[in-house]
């Protein structure tokens, strides 16, 4: 299905109808949703209702209790969650939300205000957990748990990246991600993922990563990068994997093993890794710093993300080093030993180059590559020639998950700015806390959704319009591998001419190597400013 | 619907005073039992809320972190937005609480052809609840003379700060406009506004117009109509002395007063407005980001099921050996 043109695309009616929300059937609309789960994903992982079923048809193969099994689930979830049950009581619908959210701003669907979008489900809270409810029906906000319900409730969850942008202008905080993550939780409870999201669990259950590559492609994979890069800069780096008694494990999201421009990331990662003779491993079986079980409820990513640490203990490493990526680094810091329990196997880490403890990252014992590389060129332990990346005007897209869920905004910007010469900022109201979403992000990065995609990517892509208009910014520099997905289409579309880019690509260009030969291409292969001829 | 529903429910109210007091002289019941039985149902309420949401843990440690983490000492941390101690906590608290921080961040987006996106500073909302919120605080404040005998003196700054410009007879309370003011701000940007009149909801609507009739029948009786102050003053002073007496001749607007008041106690803990005392639980807030630097632990954490590598390893190894990658069995 061809996309109408971004002109046709951003006419957008912020009216809402003129019947109520609750008179006002969803109607699910191609492009916007996403293909429901098969069968063997959720088997591949032992999640109910297993069987083959479609979004467009009418029955969605329910199981027959399935009413009881929701509203359980429910009343069992805001018994356990403070922030669920809270979210649900204390919202006085002032709207300060609604226009938020990079969806309801690209869309106008008015369930798409993150404030109506939790109205759908604390409207069920009401009518099966609250006595107002029950006594009051509509009156107090309350509705039916219908099958109508159920399925507009499963449209708008999968229409919510988690992007927490509501909850940093809420005057209570509420949560719209938490309550996403906790629907999501529900509907997997009837059977009703998509196979977007179960299909990377499956994968990842098995063969450690959600593309589902199996140790000997990653390791062909690399074997690729190193040629590449050995033509580059004429060094042959050797990385190694699985091995153990290294220093130091690296995790990155599997999505850098595989496609362009993740892939130049990695690569950089690898000759910065060489050049500082890092006594390092990688790990085919924890080869998926992501985490898509997040997206399906937390009991299915505490079962992905164990590996991570199992795989440091199994190989004896001292601390573990994630790369770039967004939702991976949520998971990370706001969850990981949370879920795994105190990890005395790891020893707190010590960059080995500069001799920093990273006293912040001391009880979970995981480090960001951008804050090890910070530390690096704050410490001058780095060779950098700003010049090889002066024909990148960059700008710098600071992710949701890093942003909100872990305040990770100057280590990039310190990184960037002693690498590039280029750099400018996007409008303080679409950077840092403040940041847009990609539009893709919490496993909505599908193709047969590509129009909700393009619209919940408006914002961020307007504001990258902006400095490409004013200053001529080029290039999209972002430390998420959703990100570099997802806004490659997204700024295909609304910026054409545009390209991203991960911090490490920047930081493997400038990175002057010992022996190096001279180099007359960036590490994608474009020719070196002045080396245009050659 | 929700907004005739909830002013028809005001306006019930009112007549059941009319009923009530005028009509079959239930005055101990409107002047004292309901009173007390609403005061108690206030604060019963509020506590068992408090109690309710206290014991559902908090499982997992989520700030929403509004400016950089605390990393390395050459990177200035915003230790208020993105607290990591609970210093940091409590300042972040009490500027949400005090100074609605978040609500001060409030922009508006507009898109124009182009398209072009633009985000103004929208400063409205903010401004109109805390002139709400604080206006409403110092009346309550004003209103705590019925409760002591000699009034204390900082009750009477309170006072003559409030008639600072001395107009009127009796002097106009400044608060008094501005809270109706900011009521009627709220209620109309819920009916004007498209968005938020779509959201709204009776429970929305409801203490909006009971809280602009108790602010309305306020007025009423300071500035326009005669009210015996002695009276509902010797009334005031039997509940907190356990000593009620209701003397006579006090003007049925005093009643109605009281009778919202009173249901707006009765249903403040069933209802939003227990926000006052949600947002100090609220996870998102009352939590210091230092989730890699301390532990924090789930109370229901629960063992689940892994895929182990003797199982990764199992099903792969032959291509792993293919490919030199080291095995545990050979």
């Amino acid at each position: 299905m061809a996309n109408p043109k971004p002109e046709e695309l951003a006419k957008i009616d912020y009216q809402p109808p003129k019947t109520g929300w609750m008179d006002t059937p969803a109607v699910l609309k191609p492009g916007i949703f996403l293909h429901g789960s098969k069968a063997k994903s959720l088997e591949t992982v032992g999640f109910p209702n297993p069987r083959t079923w479609s979004v467009k048809d009418e029955d969605w193969k329910l199981p027959p209790n399935w009413q009881e099994i929701f509203i359980e689930g429910l009343r069992e979830r805001v018994s356990k969650y403070r922030s669920f049950r809270l979210f649900f009581d204390i919202c006085v619908r002032c709207g300060a939300c609604a226009d938020k959210c990079h969806f309801y701003i690209g869309g106008g669907d008015p369930k798409n205000m993150p404030v109506l979008r939790a109205e759908l489900l604390r409207s069920i809270y009401r009518k099966y957990c609250t006595t107002s409810g029950k006594l009051m029906g509509k009156v107090a906000g309350a509705r039916d748990l219908t099958t109508d319900v159920l399925k507009e409730i499963w449209y708008y969850a999968y229409q919510c990246t988690e992007c927490r942008r509501c909850s940093l202008f809420c005057p209570y905080g509420i949560d719209t991600a938490e309550i996403t993550i906790l629907a999501r939780e529900l509907l997997n409870l009837l059977g009703l993922n998509i196979e977007w999201i179960a299909g990377p669990v499956a994968n990842c259950w098995k063969a450690g990563n959600h593309l589902g590559l199996q140790p000997h492609t990653i390791k062909d994979s690399f074997d690729m990068f190193c040629d590449d890069l050995e033509t580059i800069t004429g060094i042959r780096v050797n990385p190694s994997f699985n091995r153990k008694g290294a220093e130091i494990l690296v995790v990155v999201p599997s999505g850098d093993f595989f496609a362009d421009p993740g892939t130049f990331t990695t690569m950089g990662e690898l000759l910065l890794f060489h050049e500082l003779g890092l006594d390092y491993t990688w790990s085919t079986f924890a080869s998926e710093g992501g985490n898509f079980g997040f997206f399906t409820s937390n009991e299915m990513a505490k079962r992905l993300h164990s590996k991570i640490y199992e795989e440091a203990k199994r190989l004896k490493v001292k601390w573990i080093i994630g790369g770039e990526c967004g939702h991976m680094w949520r998971v990370w810091h706001q969850y990981h030993n949370t879920w795994f329990g105190t990890i005395d196997f790891l020893e707190e880490p010590v960059s080995p180059i500069t001799g920093t403890k990273f006293e912040h990252a001391k009880s979970n014992k995981t480090v960001h590559i951008c804050e090890f590389t910070a530390d690096l060129i704050y410490h001058g332990k780095l060779k950098l020639d700003k010049s090889r990346n002066d024909n990148l005007i960059v700008t710098y897209h600071d992710s949701c998950n890093t942003s909100r869920g872990m305040g990770f905004f100057e280590e990039p910007r310190y990184i960037i700015n002693n690498v590039c010469k280029n750099f400018y900022e996007m409008p303080h109201q679409t950077i840092r806390e403040q940041t847009f979403c990609c539009g893709s992000g919490s496993g909505l990065n599908a193709s047969e959704n590509m129009e909700s995609r393009l619209r919940g990517g408006l914002p961020r892509a307007n504001a990258v319009k902006h400095v490409a208009q004013k200053y001529g910014v080029n290039m999209l520099a972002c430390i998420c591998a959703i990100d570099r997905a997802a806004l490659t289409t997204s700024v295909d579309y609304w910026v054409p001419g545009t390209r991203v880019t991960g911090v490490h690509e920047l930081v493997g260009n400038a990175l002057v190597m010992k022996g190096e030969k001279k180099r007359t291409t960036n590490l994608r292969g474009d020719p070196l400013p002045g080396m245009e001829g050659e | 619907m929700g907004l005739l529903f909830s002013f028809f429910a005001v306006i019930a109210l009112i007549v059941i005073v009319f009923i009530g007091v005028n009509g079959a002289n239930l005055h101990y019941l409107f002047g004292v039992i309901i009173p007390y039985a609403a005061f108690l149902t206030f604060i019963v309420g509020v506590i068992y809320r408090i109690l309710q949401w206290g014991k559902v843990p908090v499982p997992f440690r989520i700030p929403t972190t509004a400016g950089q983490e605390k990393s390395f000492p050459w990177i200035k941390a915003n230790s208020i937005d993105n607290p990591s101690t609970g210093l940091g906590v409590v300042v972040r608290m009490a500027m949400e609480v005090l100074l609605f921080r978040s609500l001060f961040r409030n922009t508006r987006a507009e898109l124009r052809d182009g398209p072009k996106l633009s985000y103004a500073s929208s400063k409205w909302l903010w401004l109109g609840a805390l002139a709400f919120h604080y206006t409403f605080l110092i009346v309550l404040i004003r209103h705590m003379r019925l409760f002591f005998e000699p009034v204390p003196g900082v009750i009477k700054i309170v006072e003559s700060l409030d008639g600072f410009f001395q107009v009127g007879a009796p002097i106009v309370y400044i608060t008094d406009l501005v809270f109706l003011g900011a009521v009627t701000f709220l209620f109309l940007r819920r009916v004007v506004i498209p968005q938020v009149r779509y959201i709204s909801l009776a429970a929305d609507y409801f203490p909006l117009f009971l809280i602009g009739g108790i602010g309305i029948t306020g007025v009423l009786m300071r500035y326009f109509l005669k009210t015996d102050v002695v009276g509902i003053k010797e009334l005031t002073m039997g509940w907190v002395t356990f000593n009620p007496v209701v003397p006579g001749g006090i003007n049925i607007i005093f009643y109605i007063h009281l009778f919202l008041v009173a249901s707006l106690l009765v249903y403040f803990p069933m209802s939003k407005l227990m926000h006052m005392a949600g947002v100090f639980l609220s996870p998102t807030r009352n939590l210091a980001n230092n989730n890699r630097a301390e532990m924090h632990v789930n109370p229901w954490n629960y063992p689940v099921k892994v895929h182990t590598y003797q199982e990764y390893e199992d099903d792969f190894r032959d291509k792993m050996k293919a490919v030199g990658l080291p095995v545990e069995k050979e």
